[in-house]
């Protein structure tokens, strides 16, 4: 807790921390509305959503290293990951999509694993990161250091959430799919190709977690086995804003990266991790806890 | 021949097999031991997941206390926190009665702290009415947050885990003795199970499967089931954990104690691949399992976990309702109060099969 007692100290530390945290948690926000996406439209909690995150990372590496702008990459990488993830959709999710839950979650819980396993033995156990070659903004007199790639990832991601939410609301495909998550049966009475509209959507989730797989190798660190805390993350950010709700969850997530840097800062680096999931405990049993005063439970 | 004399060769052809199988495969003595681990790992957790209905991601959560439980006894019994660290946890001077003392008297106080923490839990979760996929999150981030408190943690060795005592000579083979460990556990493991299923306990926690709210309707207290299930659960599984941290020899908080990943998985997936919701599912399904994982770690050097995931899934998404499921469709009318050990015996040979 002595870290705590520098914050105290030094406020201007605080301000450091919460830019941070703030900058990064737009990437959350924006795996998180890909998560909320496939959650409302196919009714699946996809846990492979981190690991989308992390390949997307690992794709924009392999495309630095053969030489691409990093920049360029990203769209790339968000390419690559609508493949994948229309392949995964047809070989897999097509046959959870009518069974329970509890069914859909391990069997994105095992693709999880099986992309975990793939990265690894392909890009190795190591962490890595993407040097974008951008520099640093120093303010209030270099007592607050600014990356300037986390301010232009900051910007891409709200950028591309944007475009998402105007897709969904505008284009003939976005009418589809909302129309599907409202009711599939009454979508496809109207002549909606659901079948199509599900491929799509998951697609289009894995596309978005490239996205923001690909900025976080910029920004922050890539590492096979870290998926599992983006999924996390998302899934919490998607708890407390609910589903369907742009604004709700584009500011949970920004509230979660500032949240967990000031607790990486206060508890120190190596319980970090143990904050993401016990904040995730903490959030569902308070949530259920509201319900159950009005004696209903979570659903 | 009737039902009864049929289940006595059954359960005295498996008791022949399992005590002759360390002298029969004497090259796969660990191997074996962990298939007990396996199927108790199974057992426990469709207690709780399969037969009522609380689909759980974290009950590994209970396999690390009990793991770490008795690896922390076991060093306070015998050495000084300072001492164990001067020794680097090469504890090599342990006598097999101090052993014996301090694994047995480790096993209890995990398996008592697992009940405890069990409790606790419930009354957080259970008791304010957590459901379904909710459950099994929230359950899921309570394993992987134990495993990473633990590698936090300087008293518990931290990210660099802890190691236990060296297996005394006096004591024989290490794979033998605990083959044997854990196939008494199974075996009590087993009886009990099958006790509770047979009576009201049963009745009660698959009405909870089936119907929570009707069976809370029909007067009954399901909160006081389905903690008393989780804690039955946690128990076993803490007893496993304790030995088995033993047997692998050196405790690392998030690769063995509290491994969501392997074991928490697995166990969930074995359940499954027999048939959960069943006693004889897990039990299958932990064998078979098993044998394929050692058929790809030997085969498959390198790409045996991308293999293994791959089998996950197939698991999953191709035979979700595993094989008790499968043959209750094949051959419904077959399916009398006896189900599992019928199934036992037609599986392999059965017309079709």
């Amino acid at each position: 807790m002595d870290n705590l007692q520098i914050l105290f100290a030094a406020p201007v530390f605080s301000l450091q921390l919460l830019i941070d945290g703030i900058l990064i948690g737009a990437v959350f926000a924006l795996a998180a509305y890909g998560m909320a996406l496939v959650w409302g439209v196919m009714k699946i909690i996809n846990f492979a959503q981190g690991e989308f995150v992390i390949l997307g990372g690992f794709l924009l590496y392999a495309l630095k290293e053969a030489g691409l702008h990093p920049f360029l990459g990203v769209p790339v990488a968000a390419a690559a990951l609508f493949v994948i993830g229309w392949v995964i959709y047809r070989i897999a999710i097509v046959r959870v999509i009518e069974k329970d839950l509890f069914i859909s979650i391990l069997a994105t819980f095992g693709i999880a694993i099986l992309l975990q396993q793939l990265m690894n033995q392909v890009f190795g156990a190591d962490v890595q990161t993407v040097e974008a070659g951008l520099g640093t903004w120093f303010l209030m007199d270099g007592q607050v250091t600014v990356l300037q790639i986390k301010v232009v990832s900051f910007f891409i991601a709200m950028v591309l959430g944007v475009i998402l939410a105007l897709f969904l609301k505008k284009t003939r495909l976005g009418q589809a799919i909302r129309a599907t998550a409202q009711h599939y049966r009454a979508a496809q009475i109207l002549g909606v190709d659901t079948d199509r509209v599900y491929a799509i959507t998951f697609a289009l989730n894995a596309a978005i977690c490239g996205a923001a797989g690909a900025l976080v190798s910029m920004i922050w660190v890539i590492q096979p086995f870290m998926g599992l805390a983006y999924t996390i993350r998302s899934f919490m950010i998607v708890i407390v804003a609910g589903l369907g709700n742009v604004i709700g969850v584009a500011l949970a997530g920004l509230g979660l990266g500032a949240a967990e840097n000031f607790a990486g800062f206060i508890l120190g680096a190596e319980f970090q991790a143990a904050f993401i999931f016990s904040l995730l405990v903490v959030i569902l049993l308070w949530r259920n806890f509201r319900l159950s005063l009005k004696r209903e439970y979570l659903e | 021949m009737n039902g009864n004399s049929r289940r006595i060769l059954l359960y005295g052809g498996i008791g022949v097999l399992a005590l002759a199988a360390p002298w029969l495969m004497t090259a796969y003595r660990t191997q074996l031991a962990f298939l007990w681990v396996m199927i108790l790992l199974a057992l426990t957790w469709d207690l709780v997941g399969g037969q009522m209905g609380y689909a759980s991601f974290g009950n590994i959560v209970f396999f690390g206390v009990g793991m770490y439980s008795t690896a922390v006894i076991q060093r306070n019994l015998h050495y000084g926190l300072e001492e164990y660290a001067h020794v680097a946890g090469r504890v090599e001077s342990l006598s097999s009665g101090e052993y014996l003392t301090g694994l047995g008297l480790g096993m209890a106080v995990g398996a008592v702290a697992a009940v405890v923490i069990a409790l606790i839990l419930g009354i957080c979760i259970l008791a304010m009415g957590m459901r379904g996929p909710y459950f099994g999150i929230c359950t899921l981030g309570l394993g992987v947050a134990a495993g990473e408190i633990a590698s936090g943690w300087e008293y518990v060795g931290a990210g660099s885990g802890m190691v236990t005592p060296v297996f005394p000579e006096g004591l024989g083979e290490r794979a033998i003795f605990f083959y044997f460990i854990f196939f008494f556990l199974t075996v009590v493991t087993f009886i009990t199970l099958r006790r509770l299923y047979a009576g009201r306990f049963g009745l009660v926690i698959n009405a909870i499967r089936d119907d929570e709210d009707k069976a809370e309707a029909m007067g009954i207290r399901t909160t006081r089931y389905k903690i008393t299930a989780w804690c039955v659960s946690a128990f076993f599984l803490s007893l496993t954990g304790g030995a088995a941290g033993h047997l692998i020899g050196f405790i690392d908080p998030t690769e063995v104690a509290f491994a969501g990943p392997t074991f928490g998985v697995w166990m969930i997936l074995m359940a499954i691949l027999g048939g959960k919701g069943t006693l004889w599912g897990p039990v299958i399904g932990a064998v078979i399992f098993h044998v394929t994982q050692e058929v790809f770690w030997t085969y498959l050097f390198g790409w045996q976990r991308v293999a293994l995931g791959a089998f996950i899934v197939a698991i999953v998404v191709f035979f979700p309702q595993g094989l008790m499921g499968w043959a209750q469709d094949r051959w419904p009318e077959r399916f009398g109060h006896w189900v599992e050990e019928k199934a036992l015996a037609d599986t392999p040979g059965g017309e079709g099969a």
